[in-house]
């Protein structure tokens, strides 16, 4: 239902993000993201739901072609793409419900939405995405004092309330305990595998990746280099994916990134 | 060594820098004293004239403000009642003014760079015409009474509620923004449930602290026949009826208070 062909974008600062990315991504599996910082992976997503335009290159959801659509149709799209956030993003001084309601803004009159009188359907779907994330006891509490792990499931729930296709989550886990990765990445599989809805995820710990990936896609440097079950990545892939490029330019490997090895 | 004898000297530089800003600190204050008639003797014997202003002189003990004469009292608490009436008008009518305008006056949310210089320069306007001139020129307009009291407050406060708003629209955190936007929400949309929610202890705390304010102004309001307590003060004033003024006086402290006091206690609650 996703695809890219030949997809470049070099941002105004003339930073080439992507260079020549053709990907074919459905549902019927879990599918990663890696890659060093700044390999373009958070710009790939991006492009994805049209927040960001490619340079050039064809990038087709579900028939619509997002990388040429009108704004209309872009907004119109999206409703279909949710996305899951490295700083969850939830809108603070709102309660959990009000963020899940979120969801709901781009199938509601923009009057509706203003004056925040929410259907009844669509408040009901909203508490129902945050009883399936397990947080609905907290509906009434406002954003800013949930924990993160909680924080990031009520993001789940709002993507949920999109009843999407395609779930983007950039960098679900990074700003997690051990704990609260676990739930959030077991939500996520079970979404893919029960929902049959798309799961596209950015992630940087190795051990979650070969947990929960059904499909990874490696980039660096805006170029995919490996494309498979994770079983493939073995450590000399991945030691190639995250230190080749530093050994251009210096000897030793930065001593930030060793952790993610460990168990390789 | 040598590279140590060269680095000091930008720690020196610095200090000839305050120097520079003192002297010319100094400077301005002695062109200022030109054509002020700055006086200490006078000062002085001002200060004496005063005391006899506030408690009259030994001939006609009753003269001076002491004690104030409350015979027209409640004229004078419903004229302050009716000053705190356009206070309370002029800001709520600036508040629903500013908003929208506040959102053309942002570097982040104005359409384009044209939009957002003039949004400013009209702001740049309304705040430079004070309340007075404005009662002056609505009073001519519409006619004598509360009512361009009230155009002349709530069209300043535009002015200066807008800009705080703008300044709390250019801060937000983008994050939020970009999820709402994300989930294919429309402009107003991504305003109404992204910015909105952030802006709202800037916008209430602001709008208060403009009402407190704007209760101030429009107590010297009447002064141009705009309506209210001002009234009161120049026309006691005028016909040396200082034991009323007093009163009058009293009227306005007594209730700035309150105001101030209510609208503090308000916002530490809401913010």
């Amino acid at each position: 239902m996703i695809q890219l062909e030949n997809v470049n974008h070099t941002y105004a600062n003339g930073t080439q993000a992507l260079r020549g990315i053709s990907l074919e991504i459905g549902a019927e599996a879990f599918t990663v993201l890696i890659g060093p910082s700044g390999a373009g992976k958070s710009t790939l997503m991006r492009i994805l739901n049209g927040l960001v335009r490619p340079t050039t290159g064809k990038v087709t959801i579900d028939k619509l072609e997002i990388s040429r659509a009108k704004n209309v149709q872009v907004l119109a799209a999206r409703r279909k793409i949710g996305m899951v956030f490295q700083q969850f993003n939830l809108v603070k001084r709102l309660t959990a419900l009000e963020n899940v309601l979120i969801g709901r803004l781009a199938f509601m009159p923009t009057w509706r939405s203003t004056i925040r009188m929410y259907t009844l359907e669509d408040r009901q779907l909203a508490f129902a995405a945050l009883e399936r994330v397990g947080m609905a006891d907290y509906a009434w509490q406002r954003a800013d004092t949930l924990s993160g792990g909680q924080q990031q499931r009520v993001g789940i729930a709002r993507a949920l309330a999109q009843q999407p296709k395609l779930i983007l989550a950039d960098e679900p886990i990074s700003a997690l305990d051990p704990k609260a990765s676990e739930q959030v990445m077991g939500l996520l599989r079970q979404i893919q595998s029960e929902d049959g809805i798309a799961v596209i995820a950015n992630l940087h710990h190795l051990d979650a990746v070969r947990e929960y990936a059904e499909r990874v896609v490696a980039l660096q440097r805006g170029s995919v280099v490996f494309d498979g079950h994770p079983n493939a990545l073995t450590e000399a892939v991945t030691r190639a994916l995250y230190y080749d490029e530093q050994k251009a330019t210096q000897p030793t490997p930065d001593l930030s990134t060793t952790p993610l090895l460990v168990n390789a | 060594m040598t590279k140590q004898l060269q680095a000091p000297p930008k720690v020196l530089m610095q200090r000839n820098y305050t120097r520079l800003i003192w002297l010319g600190m100094a400077a301005l204050l002695f062109w200022a004293t030109f054509g002020t008639e700055l006086s200490i003797p006078k000062f002085i014997a001002g200060v004496g004239e005063s005391y006899k202003l506030l408690f009259g002189t030994a001939e006609r003990p009753d003269s001076g403000f002491f004690p104030p004469d409350f015979t027209r009292g409640l004229t004078f608490v419903d004229q302050m009642l009716l000053t705190v009436k356009m206070a309370i008008w002029g800001t709520v009518l600036a508040a629903i003014a500013a908003l929208p305008i506040s959102i053309l006056a942002a570097a982040n949310t104005a359409p384009n760079k044209v939009v957002y210089q003039i949004a400013r320069r009209i702001l740049d306007v309304l705040r430079g015409l004070n309340e007075f001139v404005l009662a002056l020129i609505f009073v001519a307009a519409v006619g004598l009474g509360p009512f361009p009291g009230i155009l002349a407050l709530a069209v300043h406060t535009t002015g200066v509620l807008a800009k705080l708003y703008a300044e709390a629209i250019e801060v937000v955190d983008t994050g939020q923004i970009e999820a709402v936007q994300a989930s294919g929400a429309n402009p107003i949309q991504v305003f109404t449930h992204a910015i909105f929610p952030q802006i709202v202890p800037t916008v209430v705390s602001m709008s208060l602290y403009r009402f407190e304010s704007n209760v101030r102004a429009a107590s010297v309001l009447g002064l141009v026949g705009a309506g209210g307590i001002g009234l009161f003060v120049t026309e006691t004033m005028r016909s040396f009826n200082f034991r009323e003024a007093s009163a009058v006086l009293i009227v306005i402290l007594v209730a700035v208070f309150l105001v101030d006091f209510i609208s503090a206690q308000i916002r530490a609650k809401l913010t």
